[in-house]
């Protein structure tokens, strides 16, 4: 396809490249180190689920008993694997016994990896068939009841309590929504736990669970057959539980998941190690199961200016594409986000805006792009508020944008009341369908200021990449270049559960996902 | 004569104020709001019946939708019965005139001769920084500059979720003239309970008299911050001037 930006494809090329030569860097690191929660991830899959009597998940007790045992580096796998052949315990079993301090995995005798390993494999197996039926399940219906046509109609529930939650989403979804996003519970992303059950309380949001997530997935099936088209189902793989939500999330079937290399480290002060090392696993779950990815861009903007750091987007975008190549996800599931921020007094805002956007997806010309509704300069004034949301919908449509994170009006006043969400999908509806073929149907003038916006922003992407190829991606975190947020190697929260991996250390799940049939 | 209470309708009686739609006292209100009943003309009459309740004459249902779960969405006008007083009006505001960027500077370097300095975050589980990074980082906001930009104030910006303690702490290291809190949640009142517990928890360190404590937010107004025992608090449409220009009169005020 021509570029109707007049991109250089060479540019394109240099950009990506240096990408993927940070993400190959960066990977080497990955693969020496494991986290207590990629451990945790690796528990539940084997079916470890539950709570003590003190609400501690299961998951997190056996884990904290092989890292104060000292056996962190060898891998929660071969620990379980080890205890099944030494008790023909199943892996519950086992956490149950370590839970009521009946069994100590450390002082067992010692089988080999592979023994170990070779117990494993039929409860893997059997856990990854779960996932696949779940696959398969999303396939059906796609090929049944059918979806949305894209930009896809993406609205939020925020409610803290799970059952009001199903009650709005049914709600978004008879007027048109073809994804709810359970916004979690604020902080839930600095709890080193995944809590336990259906839950009621929650602030701004409401807990991740996957108690929650399979009633949520359970009512928007309901729903979707009553309207006829498939909802999807979104939540948070991010934070803390980074791999271990993207486990749920594959267990329940959730569509799409929030998920950024980057996103906890600036944004969540998470530790980079910590959080490099959880995308990995989360990234390679995600890509297995079927899950769109949707990385988080936008964030940025809130922080840094939308025009002046724009290239940083894009940046990120291509970071995030490269680690996403590395868990081998396909383009269809790469969700890469950006936002619609610009200052709304800015003098031709709506061309750079709308510059931006086709630049994207012409970068990216078969990834589900996730396109973020104004925020930062939402006022209060409904009113104006509503205009901004119809702005960044025509550039949408116009851009041929996938996923479209609907703006409410009363953005910076409340989370949605139900009536704002029918107001904003009412919004996108009219937009969407009245201005369906508009980009079919536009080009822009050679050297206008739509082209030469995009051309700088790739250019200035570009040369960024350069650098922190040079320079290394934790040092270019450091120094603050995304975002305009400076983290240390070091700091944030979340470091004491990183750990370098033995000679003997296997996470038996890695290599069916990446090379498994799906 | 048919004119007879022209002058009536046209010029305000401050005492009995009345909205404004296109003429003068005919009380014009819009609204809009969702009632949990199924969409239909019985709908229409209860939310005309609970206008009424609301002081509202001749209700008129311009508008009305099924939300798709039983629900039903209104866009009602009607004429409002009630008056205000505008004469009896008191709010509370943070006093003193607003100073810009360089008239902060020079009013330290004239009367405060050192710098100052200023701490600020969004606290307890307040992941959302547009409001104090807007006050406190060097860009500002719609191109009113950050505190970071003044010359002679070193402004700190601790950023989101931090821990009240952790913020105490900061200021007593730094020896900080004043204290900016961040809240933009308010689902269940959760940032009242946590503006109280810094308070009391300055309180507890004695440190709240030495330190200006000051809390923002678009939830935020003066007379709720009072309340809570702060100094001053600023809501929506607050520059890093406003912020300022009320920390370094504080300042000079104390000295005295």
């Amino acid at each position: 396809m021509k570029s109707k930006l007049n991109l250089d494809p060479k540019v394109i090329d240099s950009a990506r490249s240096a990408a993927a030569a940070i993400a190959a860097d960066m990977q080497k690191f990955i693969d020496r180190h494991t986290t207590v929660s990629t451990e945790r991830t690796i528990v539940r899959l084997l079916g470890i689920d539950g709570v003590d009597d003190v609400e501690t998940p299961l998951p997190n007790v056996v884990v904290d008993a092989i890292k104060d045992g000292g056996g962190l580096s060898r891998g929660a796998a071969y620990w379980i694997g080890n205890a099944m052949v030494q008790t023909g315990s199943t892996p519950q079993e086992i956490a149950e016994k370590v839970s009521a301090g009946e069994l100590d995995l450390m002082k067992l005798p010692a089988a080999s990896a592979k023994q170990a390993e070779e117990r494993l494999l039929p409860v893997v197996k059997d856990v990854l068939e779960k996932i696949r039926v779940q696959r398969k399940k999303r396939e059906e219906y796609l090929a049944t009841i059918g979806e949305g046509k894209q930009p896809y109609l993406y609205v939020i529930v925020a409610t803290g309590n799970i059952y009001e939650d199903i009650v709005q989403a049914k709600a978004a979804a008879r007027q048109g929504a073809d994804i709810i996003a359970v916004i979690r519970t604020t902080a839930q992303s600095l709890l080193d736990y995944v809590p336990y059950g259906a839950t009621t309380e929650g602030f701004g949001g409401t807990y991740a669970t996957q108690e929650n997530f399979r009633l949520m997935r359970k009512a928007l099936d309901e729903v979707g057959e009553e309207v006829g088209r498939y909802i999807r189902l979104c939540n948070y793989s991010s934070g803390m539980c980074m791999p271990e939500i993207a486990a749920m999330g594959a267990m329940e079937r959730l569509d799409v998941m929030l998920n950024d290399a980057l996103y906890g480290i600036l944004f969540r002060d998470i530790n980079m190690q910590r959080t490099l090392v959880d995308q990995f696993f989360s990234r390679v779950i995600i890509g297995y199961c079927g899950i769109i990815f949707n990385s988080g861009e936008d964030n940025y903007l809130t922080t840094a200016d939308a025009y002046e750091e724009a290239h940083t987007v894009l940046a990120s975008q291509l970071i995030n594409e490269q680690f996403a190549v590395l868990a081998k996800i396909p383009e269809e599931q790469m969700g890469l986000g950006h936002a619609f921020e610009m200052d709304p007094d800015m003098e031709n805002g709506f061309l750079y805006e709308l510059a931006q956007a086709i630049m994207a997806r012409e970068i990216f010309p078969k990834a589900p792009l996730k396109y973020m509704p104004p925020t930062k300069f939402m006022t209060g004034n409904i009113f104006k508020g509503h205009i901004q949301d119809a702005l960044f919908n025509l550039i949408a449509v116009w851009s041929g944008q996938s996923l479209q994170l609907l703006g409410m009006l009363t953005e910076a006043i409340h989370t949605p009341h139900l009536h704002d969400r029918m107001l904003s999908i009412e919004n996108a509806s009219y937009i969407f369908n009245n201005a369906r073929a508009l980009g079919d149907e536009v080009e822009f003038k050679e050297n206008g200021i739509i082209q030469k916006r995009a051309q700088s922003v790739l250019y200035e992407a570009d040369k960024l990449l350069h650098n922190i190829k040079k320079e290394g991606l934790f040092s270019t975190i450091e120094h603050g270049k995304f975002g305009g947020v400076k983290r240390a190697r070091d700091g944030g929260k979340g470091l004491a559960g990183v750990c370098a991996k033995d000679e003997q250390y296997f996470n038996p799940f890695i290599p069916l996902m990446l090379g498994g049939e799906k | 004569m048919v004119n007879v209470n022209t002058t009536a309708k046209t010029t305000v009686d401050m005492t009995k104020v009345k909205p404004y739609g296109d003429t003068m006292n005919d009380g014009m209100i819009q609204m809009s709001f969702t009632l949990p009943v199924p969409a239909g003309e019985e709908a229409n009459e209860a939310a005309k019946v609970l206008a009424k309740k609301m002081g509202l004459d001749e209700p008129g249902v311009v508008y009305s939708k099924d939300l798709g779960i039983g629900y039903t969405y209104f866009v009602v006008y009607g004429k409002c019965q009630h008056t205000v007083d505008y004469t009896a009006i008191k709010v509370p505001k943070v006093e003193g005139d607003v100073m810009d960027r360089l008239e902060c500077e020079k009013y330290i370097e004239e009367n405060i001769k050192r710098n100052v300095i200023i701490v600020g975050a969004c606290t307890g589980t307040d992941a959302h920084t547009v409001g104090i990074d807007a006050i406190i980082n060097m860009k500002g906001f719609h191109g009113h500059f950050g505190l970071e930009r003044y010359k002679g104030i070193e402004a700190h910006n601790l950023g989101s979720q931090v821990p009240n303690e952790e913020l105490v702490a900061k200021a007593i290291e730094l020896n900080a003239d004043a204290i900016l809190v961040s809240q933009i949640v308010t689902q269940k009142d959760v940032h009242i309970k946590n503006l109280t517990e810094l308070v009391e928890l300055m309180e507890a360190e004695g440190v709240r008299k030495k330190i200006i404590l000051c809390c923002g937010g678009p939830r935020i107004s003066h007379e709720l911050a009072q309340e809570l025992g702060y100094d001053a608090g600023f809501g929506p449409h607050t520059y890093a001037e406003h912020v300022a220009s009320f920390i370094l009169t504080e300042i000079v005020k104390r000295q005295k």
